[in-house]
């Protein structure tokens, strides 16, 4: 299994993904630590988390999955949401809160 | 390589995305010690008016901020903090 389908299997097969630096628990980075209190904010407190720095095959190959630089990166359903910017926004608007909503309802 | 370097380095390949305006807030300083820091790669907020981003989500300008920014990203730039808006909406 090639690192960019051990992704695809990851982000298709949970709701709700979070590719971060550190956990939830105890986040390594100001941005990764945003992304959890946003998800957190919008009521989603079990999501699957994937700690870059603990894979550094995982941490290059989610930047070329999504063709995006940097991490955290944020997967609802499979489809990639954004980092930690896109996610305030959207939590702003409301837009993040109908997407999770969404996604966790089945 | 100075701090003052990388945001003319940025300005000027933003300069591909003809911005009205660019604003870059060098926050490198309260991540000294950070594992990225310690790289040598800074931390930068960015605000950036351009009408190539009318009508484009979120995602899609910062997509386009970062080809714009190109090998910066993850050299220069450790990490990147976006406000991309299209004329008007400030």
């Amino acid at each position: 299994m090639s690192v960019q389908d051990i992704i695809r299997e990851q982000v298709t097969t949970h709701p709700v993904v979070l590719y971060m630096k550190g956990t939830p628990q105890f986040p390594q980075c100001g941005f990764s630590a945003n992304a959890v209190a946003i998800l957190r904010a919008c009521g989603v407190e079990d999501f699957f988390s994937v700690n870059v720095l603990e894979d550094n095959a995982i941490r290059e190959g989610v930047k070329q999955y999504a063709n995006w630089p940097t991490i955290p990166q944020l997967y609802i359903n499979g489809q990639f949401i954004g980092g930690s910017d896109i996610m305030r926004e959207m939590y702003q608007s409301g837009e993040l809160q109908k997407l999770l909503q969404a996604a966790l309802a089945h | 390589m100075s701090a003052a370097d990388t945001e003319a380095l940025m300005r000027q390949r933003l300069a591909s995305l003809e911005p009205e305006a660019v604003e870059i807030a060098d926050e490198s300083a309260l991540h000294a010690g950070h594992a990225g820091a310690r790289a040598g790669g800074g931390h930068y907020q960015l605000t950036i008016v351009s009408k190539h981003f009318a009508g484009l989500d979120a995602l899609s300008r910062h997509r386009l901020v970062y080809q714009a920014l190109g090998g910066l990203m993850g050299s220069r730039i450790h990490a990147l903090s976006i406000q991309a808006y299209a004329p008007g909406e400030l």
